[in-house]
């Protein structure tokens, strides 16, 4: 289980100011504590408070000042393709990019990027058309995505398929379909593509946040998502996956579980 | 028409373990793939067989398996460059006086013995205690000073001793053979706490107990299999080569030990046949390490891995 600590994303308060006044203090801070809470990758995103073009700069910035306390790979998380290239340039280490569409244009740029760079890339099952309603829709946005990533020569295994998570207290019917798509998703091509989601969107202004993610997390394991972009430091939640793992016979079981976990 | 093989794509690798120094030196693990299946992966290593020799007569020992070491039974000295006459890849020196029902050596005879057959030989050495844990834990710490910059294999180590076995021998630059009880949760525990003395995963040999064949075969099978396919899938904690005491176990049966007869056939042909079937079946489930007693086992189980490593690429 994969799991990207969301925390340095220009989203939030502490992140936001430090890019503005180019202060490495709280990304460094943030790198260095989802490090050692048991992150795979750190997502950056330079938030939607930096002018678009001096967004790929400021990823330059985060992913130097990310590297230099940490050593995970981070997941290049934005809309601009300017912006994620520029952090692949300076990347050490096989970075993510998050994300693209299933939109063609989108596509046609991301997927050659990630071949070129040797990056894994994050597919929302989303295009112009707007959110898909049900697990079907969803299901087929990935096909798009599994279609074209093989065109494009990328292994499946280096395809995160995203299929939208939605807050529970607006899109409640949204929740069960997500999960329906994960296991769809992991039926589309042999290896499958891998699958992520952003799982505190769920419990976005909701009661009870970390109880709704961490159970999420749980029902989704089951169906098999393999990633999800999360707040690791929520050890709680971190224990569940770990856990979940055990149970899902995804990890040999002994004693030290949740430790084991976090360290490899 | 041509078919494509399905090749599966592993995330991890078994640790690379070199034992003992210069040109007679073994390694063993490197695995990126199931045991063989040269078309899919890496299998740098082939699997290493070592002979068993004891620092007292083992009086157990029926006559067909004795009569190959005649005169030297009781000499470790002189029946170790028996066993390395006889083709072994490692010897293995099972400190048997040392028991306290048996002897009772000291640990200071049992470095004394430890030292002088790794003076006799060229060969990689493996050592292993009496098997009582309290025991091991006062011998093997003195035989690891006795070898220090052999980059011998001792063991085993257990959830009692580990400590006191890894500190020496992670200060001497040994590996250690972590021993569980058929049980890979166990084992994967130990391996952890093992790792956490400081000994790097690519020092620590796994032994899961095995067994002979018709007596538990399939549960160590199953056992080193799992701990494959969790290696290849990333699990490092449980990527460490694995040792099987294949002698130990196959001459304890009545299959080995009953005379000749006319229903059974000759014991020697019978006997050998069951220790290097054990062996044969335990490589193929992913053991890396094998401690054998008879030499014509030996010879046939390595002629066995010979045919096997030919890659099969096509």
């Amino acid at each position: 289980m994969e799991l990207i600590g969301e925390r340095i994303n220009g989203m939030f308060k502490d992140i936001r100011e430090a890019v503005l006044k180019k202060d490495p203090g709280p990304v460094e801070y943030w790198a260095r504590l989802q490090t050692e809470k048991g992150a795979s990758y750190l997502d950056i995103n330079t938030g939607p408070s930096v002018p678009q073009d001096e967004q790929p700069y400021v990823m330059e910035w985060l992913v130097k000042v990310v590297q230099s306390v940490s050593p995970l790979p981070c997941c290049l998380d934005s809309t601009s393709c300017e912006a994620i290239e520029a952090g692949l340039k300076v990347h050490k280490g096989r970075a993510m990019i998050n994300s693209t569409t299933a939109d063609q244009f989108k596509m046609d740029i991301f997927f050659p990027m990630a071949v070129r760079y040797g990056a894994k890339i994050i597919g929302l099952t989303l295009s112009e058309q707007g959110v898909p309603k049900d697990s079907g829709a969803r299901t087929a946005l990935a096909m798009e995505l599994v279609v074209n990533a093989d065109m494009h020569g990328l292994p499946m295994e280096d395809l995160y398929i995203d299929p939208l998570v939605l807050p529970a207290n607006v899109a409640q019917d949204h929740g069960p379909e997500v999960i329906e798509a994960i296991r769809q998703v992991k039926m589309l091509a042999d290896p499958p593509p891998k699958t992520v989601i952003g799982l505190s969107n769920v419990s976005q202004r909701c009661a009870d946040r970390q109880l709704l993610n961490r159970i999420y997390l749980v029902m989704c394991m089951a169906a098999g998502l393999d990633s999800c972009i999360c707040d690791v430091s929520d050890s709680l939640l971190v224990d569940a996956a770990a856990a979940a793992r055990v149970l899902l016979n995804k990890d040999i079981y002994c004693d030290a579980f949740l430790k084991t976990f976090r360290r490899f | 028409m041509t078919v494509a093989l399905a090749r599966e794509r592993w995330a991890g690798q078994v640790a690379e373990m070199t034992i003992g120094k210069g040109s007679g030196a073994v390694s063993i693990g490197g695995e990126k793939t199931l045991p063989f299946l040269h078309f899919e992966g890496e299998m740098p290593n082939k699997p290493a067989a070592a002979l068993e020799l004891w620092d007292v007569e083992p009086v157990e020992w029926p006559e067909v398996l004795k009569r190959h070491f005649h005169g030297v039974l009781g000499d470790a000295v002189a029946w170790a460059k028996r066993c390395a006459g006889y083709g072994a890849d490692l010897i293995c020196l099972r400190l048997a006086s040392a028991h306290p029902d048996y002897k009772d050596a000291s640990p200071g005879e049992a470095a004394a013995t430890a030292a002088s057959v790794a003076e006799a030989t060229e060969l990689p050495l493996i050592v292993v205690g009496c098997g009582v844990e309290e025991k091991d834990a006062l011998i093997l710490p003195a035989v690891s000073r006795a070898l220090a910059g052999r980059n011998a294999l001792i063991g085993c180590a257990t959830a009692n001793n580990y400590k006191t076995v890894c500190e020496a021998c992670l200060a001497d630059g040994h590996g250690v053979i972590a021993s569980t009880p058929l049980d890979i949760n166990l084992a994967k525990q130990l391996n952890i706490m093992m790792n956490e003395t400081g000994l790097p995963p690519n020092r620590i040999v796994i032994d899961p107990l095995v067994g002979s064949l018709g007596y538990g075969l399939e549960y160590a099978y199953s056992i080193i299999e799992r701990t494959r396919l969790s290696a290849l899938s990333g699990d490092r904690m449980l990527a460490m080569p694995v040792v099987c005491f294949v002698g130990y176990e196959t001459w304890k049966t009545r299959e080995s030990r009953a005379e000749d007869s006319e229903e059974w056939g000759p014991q020697e042909k019978r006997a050998v046949l069951w220790e290097a079937v054990t062996a044969a079946s335990l490589a193929q489930a992913g053991g890396s390490l094998f401690v054998m007693y008879h030499p014509e086992s030996l010879v046939q189980f390595k002629k066995h891995i010979d045919c096997l490593m030919e890659t099969d690429q096509f």
